[in-house]
């Protein structure tokens, strides 16, 4: 043999260093494209960034491990899109830190689930599972219902969002509260703030169906009530965006 | 050769200049601990602040007692054996969550509704448990005894494989404590917040220079080729755990942190981790076991010297480009998908390699499969990698993998890999070590390896024949249409039609948590210096540790 293996089993440092570079060599392959093609991610129209309510949402989405068994990916397959509604676009988890696609459908994919059932059940299935799908395995959450939602550091996690590159203003940020709050009652003096800040395709209305202060079954319901509601697929150009 | 216990204690010595600076430092850091404890947004920083200034204590208390002063030369085993301890510990907490988990979702009610007990939070606690708790302690402590033996040194460092010893069962107790009380990452396999992330680093860091000390100052010329593997594990998992838990915190006091990136990127990311979780801790480190212990505990060398040299190069360059397979018919760019698929299947190639090398170690020993339970297991465990390697890069094929993707075949296919091949080879080598490292001419009973042998075995055999049918089952409920061109099942269907097959998964999972306990109790009993009733060796089959 003209190489010889020896040498490198006789180097500890030498081992280290060419085990770190023939490791490092897939991931840089596979990894720093994602980030310099244009197309990855497709061109489209209606994605915004969560609002503070639906971002706190998905907050208790992540704390209670809903991935573990929900997907949010829906495949460009026959049967998912029939299931399910249009396949999933990059585009559309382009502010989730970090995304939320899932590895595992115990339960079906939420992906879009926007839209697809009314608040009441949201509240009925949050609370009792089987109150509303018999066969169900999802486990009850009562106390989310009856916990009022935490949300004095709303602006410093909206601030950690802008930081990493979610188009939240100062404005924003700064209105995180106020916002927050407005979202759940179409009559308060916020509207206009938080419709002028979002748009006005923001849902505003009393999400766990209760009065009182915010809740988390509040954040929670309005974050599952906008999944998959954002882009205009009327709007949308499949062929333009192969790739 | 014996123990170095008896030496490591006594030999009173003053206090040098590097104890008192450590000193220093740890004191700082636990009033530090106590401040952001006082300051914490949430209960789970100020939990674990505290439990970090509580560490830092301890760390200042053991380093004014004697356990530093070891004489050079002798092997240091004290360490070796904690981690046995704590092996077999973690490993049966990992399988009882493991087993409540089946359990909730065969009977829905175990959930109790709570926040700290729903699936949700448990089924992390569990995956942790096992990954990182038991297997990374198995890691620990067997490469800390295989470096020394096959080095003829020594660890490197006075009292820093304490460190990293302890460093990461305070690791363990801080995931384990924060998913319970909700603080994620919302990452599979890598929950842990950016707080828990940063300590994790500096202990694996430590371990990288324990690990790399002890190969320098080595008397042997040749690095072992399971140090090879050892040390591949250890420098790619600092890689992975640095790339993927690059997070913005949201304040020093908050636990709370937000990735630093999104979408599409974050996923590759996360798979590029998560694959490699399981082809460099669940594979590289434990192949570096079976290197080890395999040969040694059968009294043949190595099958081939350069196939090792083949499978280990080939593997550890074709691993880490097989991510993307998680991430098929995704938003993930098809070029990506399809990299991902070819590597994968490539991947097959020196995974079978090392299997027939560790395999073929065997010959001229096969007999031992009959006479030491023990070998068998390892042996067994050899044969599940070669069935879950080849069972991957076919998972990993597009086509199939439209069918397996978000189904219970991926759960029995993980299981099959971490129940036959991880846990087997780690029990074979606590075993192994339960013998060596406390002197014992034998176990307290052979039988009860066996025991523990064929319930586990059973255990695993319906675990993923269940999860195999069930899985398809799935797959097939999902995609299937009546004959008027519409999907014939609602999801909840295919829920429904679960319930037995979580049923039988669970009773295996009973099987293999019953086995683990054997073995506990049996390890505990050898420890002990005790030997069962009717079971003494007169002349010992096998000589103790060398």
């Amino acid at each position: 043999m003209a190489f010889n293996h020896g040498t490198i089993e006789r180097n500890s440092i030498l081992m280290l260093v060419l085990v770190l570079i023939v490791v490092a060599i897939g991931g840089l392959v596979e990894i720093v494209p994602l980030f310099l093609i244009k197309s990855t991610i497709e061109k489209v129209e209606g994605m915004r960034p969560y609002t503070p309510l639906e971002l706190m949402g998905r907050e208790i989405y992540i704390r209670e491990g809903c991935y573990n068994c929900h997907s949010q990916m829906v495949r460009p397959l026959r049967a998912e899109v029939e299931r399910y509604g249009h396949y999933s676009l990059a585009a559309e988890s382009m502010y989730d830190h970090p995304f939320q696609w899932g590895s595992k459908r115990t339960g079906p994919d939420l992906a879009r689930v926007g839209g697809k059932y009314s608040d009441e059940w949201h509240v009925l299935h949050m609370t009792a599972p089987s109150s509303v799908v018999p066969e169900t395995v999802m486990p009850g959450y009562p106390f989310l219902a009856s916990t009022p939602l935490k949300y004095e550091h709303v602006e410093a996690l909206m601030k950690a969002h802008q930081t990493v590159g979610v188009p939240y203003s100062d404005e924003m940020v700064e209105a995180g509260k106020e916002d927050l709050e407005a979202q759940l009652d179409p009559f308060s003096e916020g509207y206009d703030g938080l419709v002028g800040r979002y748009g006005d395709k923001v849902q505003i209305r009393n999400f766990d169906t209760r009065p009182g202060s915010p809740t988390e079954l509040d954040a929670l319901v309005a974050y599952l009530q906008m999944l998959g509601t954002l882009v205009d697929f009327d709007l949308y150009k499949a062929e333009e965006n192969a790739r | 050769m014996g123990c170095d216990g008896a030496t490591e204690v006594g030999t009173g010595r003053g206090k040098s200049a590097s104890t008192l600076i450590f000193t220093i430092l740890f004191s700082v850091l636990a009033l530090g601990g106590v401040v952001v404890s006082a300051g914490a947004w949430d209960s789970v920083m100020q939990l674990h602040a505290l439990l970090f200034a509580a560490f830092c204590v301890g760390a200042v208390v053991f380093l004014g007692s004697d356990t530093l002063n070891t004489p050079e030369g002798a092997y240091r085993e004290r360490v070796v054996r904690a981690g046995v301890i704590a092996s077999t510990f973690w490993g049966v907490v990992g399988f009882i969550v493991g087993l409540v988990i089946a359990l909730q979702l065969a009977f829905p009610a175990l959930n109790l509704d709570t926040s700290f007990t729903n699936f949700g939070r448990l089924r992390p606690l569990h995956t942790s448990a096992v990954i990182f708790a038991f297997g990374g302690n198995v890691l620990i402590a067997t490469s800390f005894y295989v470096v020394q033996k096959t080095s003829r040194a020594s660890l490197f460092g006075n009292g820093l494989s304490w460190f990293v010893f302890w460093g990461y069962q305070l690791f363990i107790v801080m995931a384990a404590t924060s998913y319970l009380m909700g603080a994620t990452q919302g990452r599979e396999y890598a929950e842990p917040e950016w707080h828990v992330d940063l300590w994790l680093t500096v202990v694996w860091v430590s371990y990288l220079v324990v690990f790399l000390g002890t190969l320098m100052k080595r008397k042997e010329p040749h690095i072992y080729v399971a140090n090879w593997f050892y040390l591949g594990f250890i420098v790619t998992i600092a890689m992975l755990h640095l790339g993927n838990n690059l997070a913005v915190p949201i304040s020093p006091f908050s636990s709370r942190s937000v990735a630093l990136f999104s979408g599409v990127q974050d996923a590759l990311i996360q798979w590029w981790y998560g694959h490699n979780a399981v082809g460099f801790f669940l594979t590289a480190g434990f192949l570096a076991i079976m290197y080890y212990f395999v040969p040694k505990a059968v009294g043949r060398p190595v099958y081939s010297y350069r196939l090792s040299i083949i499978h280990f190069w080939a593997l550890i360059f074709l691993y880490i480009w097989a991510g993307p397979h998680h991430l098929h018919y995704t938003a993930l760019p098809d070029w990506s998908q399809t990299l991902g698929m070819v590597f994968s299947v490539m991947l097959w190639m020196p995974s079978w390699g090392g299997m027939i090398n560790g395999l073929m170690t065997l010959s001229g020993a096969w007999d031992k499969l009959r006479t030491d339970p023990v070998v068998r297991m390892m042996v067994v465990s050899i044969a599940f990698y070669g069935m879950s390697t080849f069972e991957g890069p076919l998972m990993s094929i597009k086509a199939v993998n439209s069918l397996s993707h978000y189904t219970d075949w991926t759960i029995g296919h993980v299981h099959s890999g971490a129940l036959g091949w991880v846990a087997y080879v780690s029990f074979g080598a606590i075993y192994c070590l339960a013998k060596w490292c406390w002197g014992r001419k034998q176990l307290y009973s052979t039988r009860l390896v066996e025991w523990h042998f064929w319930v586990s075995t059973l255990g695993i055999v319906l675990y993923i024949s269940s999860m195999w049918v069930a899985g398809i089952m799935q797959g097939l409920m999902w995609r299937a249409y009546d004959n008027l061109g519409f999907l014939k099942y609602s999801f909840v269907e295919s829920v429904e039609q679960m319930h037995i097959y979580y049923v039988i998964r669970a009773g295996g999972g009973l099987l293999f948590v019953i086995g683990s306990l054997i073995m506990a109790f049996n390890i505990y009993k050898t420890i002990k210096g005790d030997v069962r009733k009717g079971e003494e060796v007169i002349e010992p089959a096998l000589s103790a540790a060398e």
